[in-house]
């Protein structure tokens, strides 16, 4: 390590002012840090003492918190590929299909991603920042298995520069930068990030006999059509070749199509238990995400009128990234509401536009998406109505 | 009937190296300074004595040229070796040559009768004639307080709960007559109540349960319950034009020594403690002593830090640099300018963080006593509101939004968020805490002085 600190020093003063790599001071430092925790030490006047925490460390327990998420998405990738193709197939071989799918988009997702960082920290001059660690983590776990990795990278290079970069770097974006690659594939590429594409196929392979590649928020929408009631939709789907496959039980475990990594709400339970343990999400968004999402289905089966708003309320929860978005895309400290009780009316109405837009818009089924990019642009709002509050009682005590 | 506040939200940093509760002999420092930059408020001091003068204790040093009466004394007797100045010729420093044995400025002295009857004008221009109205602090903003005007209340914080704080219960045992004295003098300021605030778990010295005239308050919960900035706000919060006077109970004490023998007496009992201090005990000295002959041979390394306060709120001074009026310990911490390979992702019990992020195991044992260096520990960062000032800010303040109405220079937004009601060591734990690694401090110290100059 010695060798390697000596190695750093040496070349250091050559990315300092006035040295030949002058402009490329921020792509050293981000490498150099990485490397060594800096020897930078606290000013001559005030706190002259600093907590362990730095933002590298509060990134790590997020990706970490997202690992279950992960592991448990390439397996399903693999186990929906084979039920699809019929064919049996052990744990190592799921895995590996998985893999080979998954892997690929990890990797563009932080190779562009990184690389503009860097190209914006030297042209900008403005440190590295740790925020991609996370959001490169986060785009895979959104995408489809079988999604062209160009428009990965497209998208990854879209969401950085002008959900980010435009607005000056990580901490000042008003949009989830995940969520803003997605909704971009979305509104730009639809025909590979809706409808049936949640499932691997291989070109030229056959399918299982009565096979279908809905997903169970499709399932459920289309009962509005068929008049059938939606729970016995779901559990009549994939008979013959995937019994159960939508059973409460099975969707909340995750062995179901979708996204890579936000299938099961088990293992997105396991990450919010990550996060609010260590303190680092914040538990009051992802209770009032769930909480919302439940009010709004009993709501509306109060309000009944097709099968799609009878379904039970706690289905709701269990199917489409509900709660892989509560968890890991609402809690975003930058683009969330920053007052303690603004994140309360924040999480509760992505909840119930999560269920609205589901289960009022035709088109397109699953709402958390549009639900947290909403919310991000309101944040602001409601944190304005928050800190207006507390200015309010300042000024009623002065004339008391 | 004094108030029970519980406060829930801060954090108690238990550092190494406390002070043990024993004063030990020690050679009296040879020199000891007065420092304009102790001193909020403070603008354009003006000097009156030359190198080679010989002072008393209590002689007139300099003053303030935007307030005439507003004296700084000397706190030994001996003769000025150097008006140490700076860039612009900004003063520095006044340090003074100690003599063998203290000599006094004679002030009037009283009985306690006579006490009594002062009117408010005698007793003011006592105080600030001879150097200790300088213990009164007005708020909002911190600053040595305005002579012209009247306080709303007085406040008095019985307890400090920083880390390696002194023990005000050693530091101040037997000044119950001085106290009370200082007590009735601080009452003639004001219409309102005096508060003395303690802290309901620790012991409550005599020196404070005895005390006539005052509205005893008890706080509980970690620091900082005991800046009286966090008391002020639970027991009579500050508006626009709101005036409220705080002092330590050792600038009580001061009211009651020079009313009753006469005297500036400036004798202080200081804690020396730190991870790195060999022997950490109290000292005997007095108001502004280098630290020079009390931390040699009593330093376990050479490589390290001395604060003169404490490490949240304190002064990074030389090993033989003066000790600050305000301050009543010196810590001294490692200094830790090195690098760590891959710091930022080894797991550690040993570094102490109030987040349990990932590989921060401090949270499984806070009461471990704690080694921390001067390293920031990481790098700055933008603002990323992770919500955890909030949770070491027990007062109803938002201080991000404070500190970027600051940063902003948005004068309304400034007031409407509370400027008023906070100076730096009420927010002092959210420097220590922030991720982002912002000088917290020194923003609220501009925004101050915005208000101040506007």
């Amino acid at each position: 390590m010695k060798f390697l600190r000596k190695t750093l020093d040496k070349v250091k003063h050559d990315f300092e002012k006035g040295g030949k790599w002058e402009k490329y001071y921020y792509a050293f430092e981000a490498l150099d840090t990485f490397a060594f925790a800096p020897n930078t030490t606290t000013g001559t006047k005030g706190a002259q003492i600093k907590d362990a925490v730095d933002m590298k460390r509060l990134m790590m327990t997020v990706i970490l918190a997202m690992v279950p998420c992960l592991l448990f998405g390439i397996y399903n990738v693999g186990h929906q590929h084979f039920l699809a193709l019929g064919q049996q197939a052990d744990l190592w071989d799921k895995v590996l299909i998985g893999s080979i799918q998954t892997i690929p988009i990890i990797v563009v997702s932080y190779a562009t991603g990184l690389g503009v960082e860097f190209v914006f920290a030297t042209f900008r001059r403005h440190p590295v920042n740790e925020g991609f660690l996370v959001t490169g983590m986060l785009i895979p776990l959104v995408m489809p298995p079988d999604i062209p990795l160009w428009q990965v990278a497209v998208a990854t290079i879209f969401a950085v520069v002008i959900g980010k970069e435009a607005f000056g770097g990580t901490g000042m974006n008003v949009l989830n930068v995940a969520l803003t690659a997605r909704a971009f594939l979305y509104f730009a590429y639809p025909v590979d990030i809706a409808g049936e594409v949640w499932t691997y196929i291989p070109e030229g392979a056959k399918t299982v006999a009565g096979y279908s590649g809905a997903t169970p928020l499709a399932v459920a929408s289309n009962s509005v059509t068929t008049a059938e009631s939606a729970v016995a939709a779901l559990n009549g789907f994939g008979a013959g070749w995937a019994d159960n496959m939508y059973s409460f039980t099975n969707m909340f475990l995750g062995f179901i199509p979708g996204c890579i990594g936000e299938t099961s709400t088990l293992m997105c339970l396991v990450g919010a238990a990550i996060l609010v343990m260590t303190g680092v999400g914040s538990w009051k968004i992802i209770v009032s995400v769930f909480a919302g999402a439940y009010g709004m289905g009993l709501f509306l089966n109060l309000v009944g009128g097709n099968p799609f708003t009878m379904m039970p309320a706690h289905y709701h929860l269990v199917i489409g990234g509900l709660a892989f978005g509560a968890v890991f895309m609402a809690t975003d400290p930058v683009t969330a509401a920053q007052t303690e009780t603004g994140k309360w009316f924040y999480g509760f109405l992505i909840g119930i536009f999560t269920v609205l837009i589901r289960v009022f818009n035709p088109a397109y089924p699953e709402g958390i998406m549009l639900a947290i990019l909403l919310m991000n642009v309101f944040a602001p709002l409601i944190d304005y109505f928050v800190v207006g509050a507390n200015k309010k009682r300042r000024l009623q005590r002065a004339t008391v | 009937m004094g108030k029970f506040i519980r406060l829930k939200k801060g954090f108690d940093i238990n550092l190494a190296g406390k002070a043990a509760i024993k004063i030990s002999p020690v050679e009296q420092p040879e020199t000891f300074a007065i420092k304009p930059a102790d001193f909020q408020g403070i603008y354009m001091p003006k000097v009156v004595v030359k190198e080679g003068d010989t002072v008393k204790a209590g002689s007139h040093l300099f003053h303030d040229k935007k307030h005439e009466n507003i004296v700084f004394t000397a706190p030994v007797s001996g003769e000025i070796v150097q008006v140490k100045r700076g860039d612009k010729r900004k003063l520095l420093e006044v340090v003074i040559l100690a003599d063998k044995t203290i000599e006094y400025v004679n002030f009037p002295k009283y009985t306690v009768s006579e006490i009594a009857s002062l009117g408010r004008e005698k007793v003011q221009a006592q105080l600030l004639d001879s150097g200790v109205w300088l213990n009164l602090v007005q708020r909002p903003f911190g600053i040595v307080a305005d002579p012209a005007q009247t306080p709303k209340t007085i406040f008095i914080s019985g307890f400090d709960s920083h880390p390696l704080a002194p023990d005000y219960n050693f530091t101040f045992k037997g000044q119950e007559q001085f106290f009370q004295v200082g007590v009735d003098i601080l009452r003639k300021f004001t219409l309102g109540q005096v508060h003395l605030n303690v802290h309901s778990a620790r012991e409550i010295s005599p020196v404070f349960s005895q005390v006539k005239g005052v509205e005893l308050n008890k706080f509980s919960g970690p620091h900082p319950s005991g800046c009286v900035g966090v008391q002020i706000h639970h027991l009579d919060p500050i508006a626009k034009s709101d005036v409220i006077w705080t002092i330590n109970p050792y600038g009580v004490i001061q009211i009651g020594k020079l009313f009753l023998n006469g005297i500036y007496d400036a004798s202080k009992i200081i804690a020396v403690a730190g991870s790195e201090v060999k022997d950490p005990q109290y000292y005997k000295t007095y108001t502004g002593a280098s630290v020079k002959k009390i931390l040699q041979n009593n330093l376990k390394q050479d490589h390290v830090r001395v604060i003169s306060g404490n490490v949240l709120t304190g002064t990074k001074i030389g090993k033989e640099d003066h000790i600050g009026f305000y301050d009543q310990v010196v810590s001294v911490i490692p200094e830790g300018d090195q690098y760590e390979f891959l710091g930022w992702i080894t797991p550690s019990a040993g570094k102490l963080s109030f987040s349990r992020a990932w590989g921060l195991l401090s949270f499984l044992n806070y009461k471990k006593e704690f080694v921390l260096d001067s390293n920031t520990k990481g790098e700055p960062r933008a603002f990323v509101q992770t919500g955890v000032f909030e949770k070491v800010t027990p007062i109803d303040i938002l201080p991000t939004y404070l500190l970027k109405a600051i940063m902003a220079e948005d004068y309304d937004e400034m007031e409407a968020l509370g400027i008023y009601e906070v100076i730096e060591e009420d927010l002092a734990l959210c420097e220590f805490v922030d991720v982002s690694k912002h000088n917290v401090q020194g923003i609220l110290r501009e925004g101050i002085d915005l208000m101040l100059n506007s």
